[in-house]
């Protein structure tokens, strides 16, 4: 057996039946040992694509998502998705082509370091320099994408090893010295935290992307409503806990809604699950939560203590801290809280501004979870549309909101939706992005028309690159250097093109009509909503600020 | 606050690449990084000595922790260190001052690889403070050129806890 049927070998070994990437010269054998083997391969259009999409995959399945792309340009075009899974901790395993290892260091055609360059941005990495590494290699390699704290791992594979004899056996899931991804809590560590929990009159539970598991939602589901506890969700932790349940207080920190703010403010415990308190949410770290004792369970110890001092660290796996924690508690009703967390929500609501001239985005948004109700993917692109999708999509369960938190990348959406369609999920894939983002990726288009994916895509078009304008507007005396798209194409016209049912809506009165058209309808479709260009995410605490600093607004 | 940490790690190539990767990638302060074999060839040890505060510090383990290829990261305590540095001096003379230099190198307890017309490589290996006061000794002269191969360290008996 050769190195490529090797690969090909292991995938069906390990039940991976679907791969996204893009040929090229380094990595051909794999290509040909692909061609007849009944393996899915899923041709996106731009490297780039094929691993957001791989990414996109794994964030709907929770499975680990297989992204293949030849040496040099290839592999330097899983960059951003690489950097970007890193962040988010979603599990993919990438396989690049390399040049042949006699070749190596010699600056050959299509030869780039991805080794050396994909160090800092994935969990792990490997370059395969001996036939009889490649399967140990890749065996390994996909035991730590989803095993411990998920994340990216490349395993660079030159072309000779490629064609080179392999042993087709496949090592049992190795164990790794030192690796322990699944560390059992601490007793008393759960015990302290527990006790703590007891004694709290205003405890709120900060979850987050690490406790995106059904069981852990339940779990918590189950303890928030014994005890009443408050829970913020951050942005990869959305849907863990149902949005519009009576104790949900959405997202947390930089452009969540009051009422989660000045809940944190008031809190006397916040318990971080599987999170990262991160800046976005925390802002200025001497004045978040000021009343309030920091508990923080997390199965990465690095994490914990991170970016604020913790007074009750956890670590350990978050499904058995839940289940000990659930042990030691006894339930306690905390009527008072629970009616101030109801009272803030009253008082401080989320609000669509209204406009008959013009369409505002977050009508849009909120037009399309009326039409979803919670039974839909929503994949987000990054910028405005992104935070009103946070604030205006219910989500009810894990898993149903995907979205590029840590690292922010623009173009992630619509090949992330690719990935989501594929994942096996029977909701509908509904992707909500900008006009700058969508552009980032627009050729993935050919991917949903080859493939006939159906993704319906809602263009949130204010024409601008309307976070950053926004930023411009609040702290640089409106001077929109470089943020106004002076021209755009028809993005209707332009899916037209790929054979996509396309529509334009610029009337406020056409919202409601145009999202359920598209939410019904069959295969993939694109709305291009026009919408006001100067709307803004609000609430919103500048960057570095305390809790409660919203800003206000001088209209 | 400075401390030496005493990291096992799994034989691989990269492996450096991967902690010294991570030493720049958040921005810690390294003083010096020093790798070789340990009794088993499959593991290597790096010693590293880092400043900060407390709680950088703490973070820096758990960091080196969370690397795949890292067995075990030892803080070892100053008390209980047994260190060692080795340094190559060479330092350079007019030919009127070589007999001063020479009793100066036999004074320091210094180790002489090689003595040429106008120059000598003397070699001092000792604790990281017996190295610099080598340094400072010859310091008045011309010192060509100096490497020094950072600081090594175990734990009194071998192993923390």
């Amino acid at each position: 057996m050769t190195g490529a049927q090797a690969i090909v070998h292991f995938f069906k070994e390990m039940g991976i039946d679907l791969v996204f990437g893009y040929p090229g010269g380094q990595i051909i054998p794999l290509y040909d040992a692909l061609y007849d083997s009944g393996i899915k391969h899923i041709l996106a259009r731009h490297e780039q694509g094929a691993i957001h999409a791989a990414d996109g995959f794994a964030r709907a399945s929770g499975k680990t998502g297989v992204v293949i792309a030849t040496s040099g340009p290839g592999a330097t075009n899983l960059v951003t998705g690489l950097a970007n899974a890193h962040m988010d901790s979603v599990p993919i395993l990438a396989i690049t082509g390399q040049v042949p290892t006699t070749s190596l260091g010699t600056d050959s055609f299509q030869e780039a370091d991805i080794y050396g360059i994909s160090i800092p941005i994935t969990k792990y990495n490997y370059l395969i320099k001996e036939p009889s590494d490649l399967l140990p290699a890749l065996s390994e390699a996909y035991y730590l994408t989803s095993s411990g704290r998920p994340g990216p791992v490349l395993v660079d594979v030159p072309k000779d090893i490629q064609t080179a004899h392999v042993d087709p056996s496949i090592p049992k899931p190795v164990s790794i010295p030192g690796y322990n991804p699944q560390p059992a809590p601490k007793a008393e560590q759960v015990s302290a935290l527990a006790e703590a929990l007891t004694r709290s009159l205003r405890p709120i539970f900060y979850v987050g992307g690490g406790a995106n598991m059904n069981n852990v939602a339940e779990a918590l589901l189950k303890l928030a409503e014994a005890s009443d506890i408050g829970v913020v969700t951050s942005l990869q932790g959305k849907g863990i806990f149902p949005d519009g349940h009576s104790l949900s207080l959405g997202l947390p920190g930089m452009h969540g809604p009051k009422y989660a703010n000045i809940a944190i403010n008031e809190a006397d415990l916040i318990i971080g699950l599987g999170v990262r308190f991160d800046d976005r949410v925390v802002g200025d770290v001497r004045r978040f939560a000021p009343l309030a004792r920091i508990a923080h369970v997390d199965l990465d110890l690095a994490e914990i203590g991170k970016r604020l001092s913790v007074d009750l660290p956890v670590s350990g796996d978050l499904k058995l801290v839940l289940e000990e924690l659930e042990r030691k508690l006894s339930p306690i009703k905390r009527p008072e809280w629970k009616k101030r967390i109801l009272e803030l929500k009253k008082e401080y609501p989320l609000t669509i501004p209204k406009s008959l001239k013009e369409i505002k985005p977050q009508a849009v948004i909120s037009a399309l979870s009326a039409a979803t109700k919670g039974g839909a993917i929503i994949v987000t692109d990054v910028g405005q549309h992104q935070m009103w999708s946070a604030q205006f999509i219910e989500s009810k369960k894990p898993r149903r909101f995907l979205s590029s938190g840590g690292l922010g990348t623009m173009g992630f959406g619509l090949p992330a939706a690719i990935g989501a369609s594929l994942s096996g999920r029977k909701d509908p894939v509904v992707l909500v992005s900008g006009d700058g983002g969508f552009q980032m990726n627009l050729q993935e288009l050919a991917t949903i028309r080859q493939y006939n994916l159906p993704v319906k895509i809602v263009i949130i078009n204010n024409g601008c690159l309307g976070m950053v304008r926004q930023w411009q507007q609040f702290f640089f005396q409106r001077r929109y250097s470089q943020t106004i798209f002076e021209y755009n194409p028809d993005f209707s016209k332009l899916a037209e093109v790929y054979g996509i049912p396309s529509q334009r809506i610029e009337d406020p009165n056409e919202v409601e009509r145009a999202i359920g058209a598209l939410i019904s309808s069959k295969g993939p479709g694109l709305l291009d909503v026009i919408v006001d260009m100067e709307e803004n995410v609000l609430p919103m605490i500048p960057a570095g600020r305390g809790q409660t600093d919203f800003y206000e607004t001088d209209s | 606050m400075k401390k030496i940490i005493s990291i096992l790690v799994r034989n691989k190539p990269g492996v450096l690449s991967h902690v010294a990767g991570l030493v720049t990638r958040r921005a810690y302060n390294v003083e010096s990084i020093a790798a070789g074999p340990t009794e088993n060839h499959q593991i290597t040890r790096i010693t590293l000595v880092v400043s900060g505060d407390e709680k950088v510090l703490e973070q820096v383990s758990r960091q080196f922790e969370k690397l795949i290829d890292v067995i075990k990261v030892d803080a070892i305590p100053h008390e209980l260190a047994l260190t060692g540095e080795l340094a190559l001096i060479t330092v350079s003379f007019t030919p009127e001052k070589k007999t001063e230099i020479m009793s100066l190198i036999a004074l320091l307890g210094l180790t002489i690889k090689s003595i040429e017309r106008d120059s000598a490589t003397v070699m001092i290996a000792g604790s990281a403070q017996s190295v610099d006061t080598a340094i400072n000794g010859l310091a008045p002269f011309h010192i060509k050129a100096m490497a020094r191969t950072g600081l090594v360290a175990l734990p009194i008996g071998g192993v923390t806890d």
